[in-house]
């Protein structure tokens, strides 16, 4: 055989074809450039602007386990939710005994003591995590109507349980003297909290994004993704990297709490499955599966909501669903389907 | 004649039967049996339930879907009514069209939101039904002016159908023969002739294919059925019921709000009557509705009295709290889904 036979040919892609590709990443400039000539007020824009990035990029942190999951193991947790609120009220509880530390006007006690804050939760619902694969979803593998009824049924407990140890009532949560007031840009008043909401979200996914495109771990994620039963016949132990992966879905979930709740300033035990309507919008935009659709996904979600709760706000939330209507009429599997359809 | 009536479905099992015949007596005599105001109104419920909780298992049950927009259909149906009778008057007039103007919203709804969601996976029909549920809920208590709000809407009915109106001058059985006798009768006889048409479409040749979906769809397609057609028409048939149910609990209590149709509670109490009755069996449904709702009832006081009783032990007092009911039936729900998945029903049927 000689050798130019088999030498493969590159054909360029057209200029359509690229734009079909990389069209999911347009649509958050697209609509953040919507966003600018429907508000008309550049100032207003922007606030509404950096809003809808915290709020997207916090759905984010929230979504981005679930739909791991449910890519790596074709598990759906229906009581995800139950983490963001286990999150935010440890998180509260830390934020509470280190009242000292967040009075204090220097910068450096406050960041310390919103990331104990955040280490105490993540490492809660962590476990929390562990002895909810373990006793809840570990027995019904396989098996989706389960699931979603089991997971449900946690969900349900977990709420009653945060009544039983921190009380019936919305509790009010003061964010640290750094992080209240804010800052005005280009005429355009931005709260403190929201830049660092953006900050902290933004650093989560590059790192993330590294995690699964540079490391081993990624790759054996992104390989049980594609086909879970290969990457077991090749000698790895799929159920334990899923048991890791879960456990970080939570301890990500209780994150969100604990950012959401400072965003919010006050925290309840259905906050978090209050949240996981978004989460779900979110998770069905991007694609069952996808980190990048997720991200996408989350942003558009936080955008749209901001600038219609400034235009019309009775239908903010309809908005969203509006949204994730449209995306499924173009792709009915979302904007990044990676899982093979089951 | 009986086995035309329940189109052949029998309960297959002596102790089920003997259960389900105490239950439809006991309803069907409710007034005389247990008169006063609470129990009636606990039979009247439990009667609406019985319809809702069947057109659920329709969906869950026999096409294998979840759905957590039911409360919004049986919202839709209770608001048609509420609206209609609020705009027209209190009139049969304005039953009708609220009865057809909401069953008719909801199955569009369901028509809609079935074609573009079960279009790709049934999966993806339970986070869509959650996320529009929700978004419905919030836009009924927005839209305040249209629906009241928070706080619903109180409306008249017909005179017929109320306490006022005396259609004896005697009593029967000590009990007086009045509108509010007559309201009973309309629910109960409508929610058997639901029930009954139910149990027809579940036995006939659609229903057959529906179960033949729920268990291997890609089957089912191989053999020449349009799985979404049938998954589709399953959600509409499901969506319409649960409308009309909703339909007679606003004329049963004469208020429709959030609270009542719409919150999440109550998809969670339609999820638990499912899965303790046992799914795939409309008997699933009279025997976990009925089971449910006497406990929602009665149970709380006596969770109220363990409470007094280990009022002295730490921590325990507040599991046992009549508010954690909702915790328990979690744990219970949980339990029932592993161990337990046909429910009751499937209990008592292997028994023999």
């Amino acid at each position: 055989m000689s050798e130019t036979a088999i030498r493969p040919k590159l054909v360029a892609s057209s200029t359509g074809d690229r734009l079909r590709k990389a069209a999911p990443l347009l649509l958050a400039p697209v609509m953040a450039l919507a966003g600018l000539i429907a508000i008309a007020d550049p100032a207003t824009w922007l606030t509404l602007t950096v809003a809808g990035l915290a709020m997207g990029l916090m759905i984010f942190i929230m979504a981005s386990g679930l739909t791991v999951v449910f890519g790596l193991m074709d598990v759906i947790n229906f009581g995800h939710g139950a983490f963001v609120s286990v999150g935010a009220f440890v998180g509260f509880t830390v934020l509470a005994w280190l009242t000292g530390w967040t009075e204090n006007p220097a910068v450096m006690m406050n960041l310390a003591a919103v990331f104990l804050a955040i280490l105490a939760a993540m490492a809660v619902t962590g476990v929390l995590g562990l002895a909810f694969e373990r006793v809840i979803v570990a027995p019904v593998y396989g098996h989706h109507l389960k699931q979603i009824l089991v997971t449900m049924g946690g969900l349900i407990v977990a709420q009653q349980l945060i009544h039983v140890v921190w009380g019936p009532d919305a509790i009010h949560v003061a964010r640290p003297q750094t992080l209240r007031g804010s800052v005005i840009v280009f005429d355009a008043v931005i709260e403190k909290y929201r830049l660092f909401a953006v900050a902290i979200g933004l650093v989560l996914f590059l790192g993330m994004r590294h995690m699964l495109k540079s490391t081993k771990v990624g790759l054996l994620v992104r390989a049980g993704v594609e086909n879970g039963e290969m990457v077991e016949a090749l000698g790895y132990r799929i159920r334990r990297l899923f048991l890791v992966v879960f456990m970080v879905g939570s301890a990500l979930a209780g994150l969100g709490g604990v950012m959401w709740g400072l965003y919010n300033e006050t925290i309840t035990a259905h906050m978090g499955s209050e949240l996981m309507v978004l989460v779900f919008i979110v998770v069905i935009i991007g694609g069952l599966g996808s980190i990048e659709g997720c991200f996408i996904g989350a942003l558009l979600v936080g955008l749209l909501s901001n600038y219609m709760t400034f235009l019309a706000p009775k239908v903010a939330l309809v908005s969203t669903i509006a949204l994730m209507v449209g995306v499924l009429m173009w792709r009915p599997e979302g904007l990044y389907p990676v899982v093979k359809a089951k | 004649m009986i086995d035309r009536l329940l189109s052949g479905d029998r309960p297959n099992s002596r102790p089920l039967a003997l259960v389900l015949i105490a239950i439809a007596l006991a309803l069907a005599f409710a007034p005389f049996l247990f008169p006063g105001t609470k129990s009636l109104d606990t039979a009247a419920r439990i009667c609406i339930f019985i319809v809702l909780v069947a057109s659920y298992d329709l969906l869950l049950g026999y096409t294998g879907i979840v759905s957590f927009a039911h409360t919004m259909f049986f919202g839709i149906g209770a608001y048609g009514v509420a609206l209609s009778l609020s705009a027209l008057g209190a009139s049969f007039t304005a039953i009708v069209v609220g009865v057809l103007g909401g069953t008719a919203v909801a199955a569009a709804l369901a028509l809609a939101i079935g074609l573009f969601s079960l279009r790709v996976k049934a999966i993806f029909f339970a986070m869509v039904t959650l996320a529009v549920a929700s978004a419905f809920a919030v836009l009924v208590s927005q839209l305040s002016t249209i629906t009241g709000g928070e706080d619903g809407l109180t409306y008249r009915i017909p005179r017929v159908l109320t306490p006022a109106y005396k259609l004896l001058d005697m009593r029967i059985l000590d009990v007086r023969i009045d509108g509010r006798l007559l309201a009973y009768y309309l629910v109960f006889v409508s929610a058997l002739v639901l029930f009954l048409g139910l149990l027809r479409v579940v036995n006939s040749p659609f229903g057959r294919t529906l179960k033949a979906v729920r268990d291997n769809a890609f089957r089912a397609e191989a053999i020449g059925y349009r799985v979404i057609w049938y998954r589709t028409a399953a959600t509409v048939l499901s969506a319409a019921v649960a409308g009309l149910a909703g339909a007679l609990l606003a004329i049963w209590i004469r208020y429709t709000g959030p609270a009542t149709t719409l919150s999440m509670e109550i998809m969670i109490d339609i999820l638990l009557m499912v899965v303790i009755g046992g799914m795939g069996t409309m008997y699933g449904a009279v025997i976990g509705a009925t089971l449910f709702i006497l406990a929602q009832t009665y149970l709380q006081s006596l969770m109220g009295a363990a409470e007094h009783a280990t009022a002295m032990l730490p921590l325990i007092p507040d599991l046992v709290a009549p508010e954690r009911w909702l915790m328990w039936l979690g744990v219970l729900f949980i339990v029932s889904v592993y161990f337990f998945p046909d429910g009751v029903v499937g209990r008592l049927r292997s028994r023999g």
